[in-house]
């Protein structure tokens, strides 16, 4: 069980200030989720792409630059590596092979950080209140069903650019992770968020939009959820039809957040006048970045 | 010359009792319910046993070389915690599926053995308040006669998600027992079956459990321990969560334990043993490091003394009674053996509580049948009873060479099953294998 | 009237409850005031005496929360289970209300300005709930006893399980649940609907323009033929 919170800027300017209001958001929804929490910021675009990896204690994640020739920017126990898009599948491959590494999350503009420990800690230790982009999503999470690790954080990336966070339980997750298994896909924990996660890349990979993936999980995911996706531009919602886990949105014409309470928005700037509203069950929100 | 035919087989998975219900199905298009908890063989209690003194270890005697028995519950956050005499309470168990007089004599009985009571499905009586001298009240998905008054004349607080019988269920009480008074207290038309939810209306999950845990606190000013309860399922997990949550005390019930009324499939088919869920209860709290500081209550065929010292050996700080206590008070007494009879069953297998004809008045509303219960008679066969129960924890405890029933641990006991080893994390008796570890 | 003003920026949760919950009936200090709620949780729960509170925000979860006598006003919106378990009094919410508003409720007078969220009045038990916009889905859910009255939309499932209490809307219902019914209009459930609606101050709307919706009672004892409704 847990907190989600989300934070999308819908005019230019505001970039420098998106990691303060997200770290500030996630630190408030800590009585939800004290296991462990992670978030993913959507920064500049560039002509390369980011990997965003995490290293066991004795990675050598500073060596990472000469050994790829790449700018490697460190945050903790996290790197991301800015990797020429052309390189970007062998880079990937060696990456794999390299023993305490693993590859967190991939995109043009997306990096991801999650780990063990309270909020507002793994907010501090990645350095997400200097963070600068366009959007985030951010969780905090108490364990229900599997343990507390760091692979068991979310977000869960369910392929370039994309990640989701989740809160509720799943019902049905073991057999649909059986099928995506043979369907090609890989997982390394027994938790449900990854399963829904997979799920999603799978319908995408098939070719599903991403709202078209999100209303064909309402008959393939079984439980109660609230999901939030980041997209490279933008971000959505869906709630479950039986609808008990909360979502609270808010908007001006600045932002649109969601937090899993009221409690997580009250410092936006402008709350006082955004219009507040829960989101309706079994319906997709999605808001995109103006090309 | 006759020839020999093959003797007449019964089928071992059409047994009589699947041949009878199948036929009651095609007969009345409805499940079966009953009362009572899982009836079928378990692995349980039976399948521990204690080691006791030997030449490395030494017994206490008895009398002067005292054996502790008090339990403190709730000093997590309460400013009152209960202190109770004995390591037994008395089960949350509804007035509407008990008769007034059976809440009365529960109340009596626990009170002179210095425990607690706990309401039920239906809100808290007078009379339960009156004769119960430490009683704790259930917080519940059909929030039946739940009012502020009661929640702050209530000792502690139990917040039910579910119960051995059923987890998952919601209560069940059918319209022969909703009379006057019980539909009065439930807001319920008299005379009609109650449908009951099996959630809370205003929660799910462990993360809004915290707020509402936090809501119950502040309207009784923190001065309450708030247990949460829940039927064996996922017991590591619901443990933890329960704990993170911000209770004070987990109440476990396993598939033994018995409710008033459900159906047949949900008792048998869906819960685990109380002997399989102890452990990972313990180890829950251990790995927060909170055993001992959160306590555990566990229930679910709680049945003797032994029963009792095994329960705590495993780590639980206490038990609860629910079935056995009604036995102690008269239920399913060979004495009314004929009315048994004459409703097609027999003295030990009467479980239709929920038809509400119990000879004993104990599982019923109607005036006749409550009045052959004596409550004050009632209170003291439950307080002998309870008196035996601590008597006989204590003499396992003392040939341990426990001076406190919490210093029983499970090194004390080894398994007859590979099962039992397997569910306790005891040895398998004369060996060191403990299957699975 | 002197106003005491309770400021949450200066003092938590804990300090506005215990103040409130020391308050006699026949207290003078009748008239609080609650300063930067911000969302904050179990505000006003718990109280006991005739007195009139008002939030001045947002509410979290459960404001008001087994309220007996007092008069509480949110000037916002309230999370989770306003008023839930409420017993006396009067509870106004002036935004919107989320999810199960006024759960299991046996009395007084619930008043939500703007719309409800999911599970408005679920397990309601004597309350008597007023809604100026919509309500969500499963609102009504096992309603026991008491009113609701809505002046918008209801979503899907209304009146799920429903017992006694009876359903009173203005706008359309997206769906009935099990065993809810319309049923007639008649006189005396007009005019006890003009008195709740002038007492939730919405006296401009017409009672005649409300559709009832009640309780078939075919769940009211258990029948094979029913089976297909649970």
């Amino acid at each position: 069980m847990c907190g989600i919170v989300g934070l999308f800027f819908k005019r230019p300017g505001q970039e420098a200030s998106l990691g303060a209001y997200l770290a500030a958001m996630l630190g408030t929804m800590r009585d939800r989720g004290p296991d462990s929490a992670g978030f993913a910021v959507y920064g500049a675009e560039t002509d390369n792409i980011k990997l965003t990896v995490r290293g066991a204690a004795d990675a050598d994640l500073i060596g990472l630059a000469e050994l790829f020739h790449v700018q490697v920017d460190l945050h903790h126990s996290h790197a991301v590596l800015h990797v020429p898009v052309a390189n970007c599948s062998v880079i990937r491959a060696r990456l794999a092979a390299l023993p305490g590494i693993t590859i967190v999350g991939a995109g043009r503009r997306m990096a991801l950080f999650k780990e063990v420990g309270l909020p507002a800690h793994v907010a501090e230790r990645f350095g997400l209140p200097h963070m600068a982009g366009t959007h985030g999503i951010g969780h905090t999470r108490m364990a229900t069903e599997s343990a507390v690790t760091t692979e068991g954080a979310h977000p869960y990336t369910t392929g370039m650019d994309q990640c989701l966070v989740h809160n509720g339980s799943l019902s049905n997750h073991n057999s649909v992770r059986r099928r995506l298994i043979r369907e090609g896909l890989q997982f390394e924990t027994e938790n449900d968020t990854e399963v829904a996660a997979a799920y999603l890349s799978w319908r995408i990979r098939e070719g599903d939009s991403l709202e078209a993936a999100l209303y064909a999980s309402l008959s393939d995911l079984d439980g109660f959820f609230t999901f939030v996706v980041g997209t490279r531009t933008g971000f959505a919602v869906l709630r479950d039809p039986i609808c008990c886990k909360p979502a609270v949105m808010a908007e001006t014409d600045a932002w649109v957040a969601f937090g899993s309470e009221y409690r997580a928005l009250v410092d936006l700037p402008g709350i006082e006048d955004a219009r507040v509203w829960e989101p309706e069950p079994a319906h997709v929100y999605a808001w995109e970045q103006a090309a | 010359m006759r020839t020999p035919r093959p003797a007449p087989r019964e089928s071992a998975t059409f047994d009589r009792e699947a041949l009878a219900e199948i036929r009651r199905a095609a007969a009345t298009g409805i499940y079966d319910i009953r009362g009572a908890g899982a009836k079928r063989k378990l692995p349980h209690f039976d399948d521990l046993l204690f080691l006791g003194a030997s030449i490395s270890r030494y017994p206490l005697e008895g009398y002067r070389e005292r054996c502790e028995t008090g339990v403190v519950l709730g000093a997590r956050h309460a400013k009152k915690p209960i202190a109770l005499r004995i390591p037994i309470t008395i089960a949350g168990m509804s007035f509407g599926s008990l008769s007034a007089q059976a809440k009365e004599a529960l109340g009596r009985g626990a009170s002179l053995a210095g425990t607690s009571t706990t309401t039920g499905d239906g809100g808290m009586t007078q009379e339960e308040r009156e004769h119960s001298k430490t009683l704790v009240y259930q917080y519940l998905p059909s929030r039946y006669g739940m009012n502020p008054d009661d929640l702050r004349a209530a000792d502690a607080i139990e917040i039910v998600i579910g119960q051995g019988a059923k987890p998952g269920g919601g209560g069940m009480l059918l319209g022969q027992k909703v009379n006057r008074r019980v539909a009065a207290m439930r807001t319920l038309p008299p005379g009609i079956d109650q449908r009951s939810a099996c959630r809370h209306p205003d929660w799910t999950g462990p993360d809004d459990l915290e707020i509402k845990i936090l809501e119950l606190r502040e309207i009784t000013d923190w001065q309450k321990p708030i247990y949460v309860k829940v039927g064996a399922s996922r017991p590591y997990y619901d443990t933890a969560l329960a704990a993170k949550s911000g209770a004070d005390v987990v109440v476990l019930d396993g598939m033994q334990g018995g409710t008033a009324a459900t159906q047949t499939v949900f008792i048998e088919h869906v819960g685990l043993p109380i002997l399989a869920a102890i452990r990972p209860a313990v180890q829950a709290l251990q790995d927060l490091g909170l055993h001992r500081t959160v306590q555990l209550i566990v229930s679910g065929g709680i049945r003797n003394g032994a029963d009792v010292a095994k329960a705590l050996a495993l780590g639980a700080d206490a038990v609860s009674i629910g079935t056995a206590a009604l036995v102690a008070l008269g239920d399913n007494e060979p004495c009314y053996e004929a009315e048994y009879a004459a409703m097609g069953t027999h003295a030990g297998a009467y479980d239709a509580w929920h038809e509400g004809r119990d000879p004993a008045g104990i599982t019923t509303q109607d005036p006749d049948l409550a009045s052959r219960l004596d409550p004050v008679l009632g209170g003291r066969r439950l307080a002998n009873f309870l008196a035996v129960l601590t008597l006989e924890t204590q003499t396992i405890a003392r040939a341990c060479g426990k001076s406190h029933i919490h210093n029983l641990e499970p090194e004390d006991l080894v398994a007859l099953t590979v099962e039992a080893a397997a569910m306790a994390r005891v040895p398998l008796a004369g060996t060191s294998w403990i299957p699975g570890q | 009237m002197s106003v005491v003003t309770i400021d949450l920026a200066e003092h938590p949760t804990r300090y506005l409850n215990s103040t409130l919950h020391g308050l006699r009936a026949d207290t003078n200090q009748s008239f609080w005031r609650v300063l930067n709620p911000r969302g904050k949780h179990a505000l006003a729960a718990g109280v006991q005496a005739p007195v009139r509170v008002e939030i001045a925000g947002h509410a979290g979860y459960f404001c008001a929360g087994m309220n007996k006598c007092a008069t509480v006003v949110i000037e916002g919106n309230a999370g989770n289970g306003v008023a839930e378990n409420m017993m006396s009094g009067r509870v106004i919410v002036q935004g919107d209300a989320s999810a199960a508003a006024g759960a299991s409720a046996h009395g007084g007078l619930l008043v939500i300005c703007g719309n409800a969220a999911s599970r408005c009045g679920i397990s309601m038990k004597g309350v008597d709930i007023v809604v100026g916009g919509n309500i969500g889905h499963m609102s009504a859910f096992m309603a026991q006893a008491g009113t609701l009255t809505v002046l918008g939309d209801a979503g899907d499932n209304l009146g799920d399980s429903i017992y006694e209490a009876e359903i009173f809307v203005r706008g359309t219902v997206a769906s009935l649940g099990s065993d809810c019914l319309e049923k007639p209009m008649r006189t005396e459930h007009v005019s006890a609907l003009a008195g709740r609606l002038r007492e939730a101050g919405f006296e401009q709307a017409d009672p005649a323009a409300f559709r009832r919706y009640g309780s078939a009672r075919q769940l009211y004892h258990f029948h094979p033929d029913n089976a297909g409704a649970y």
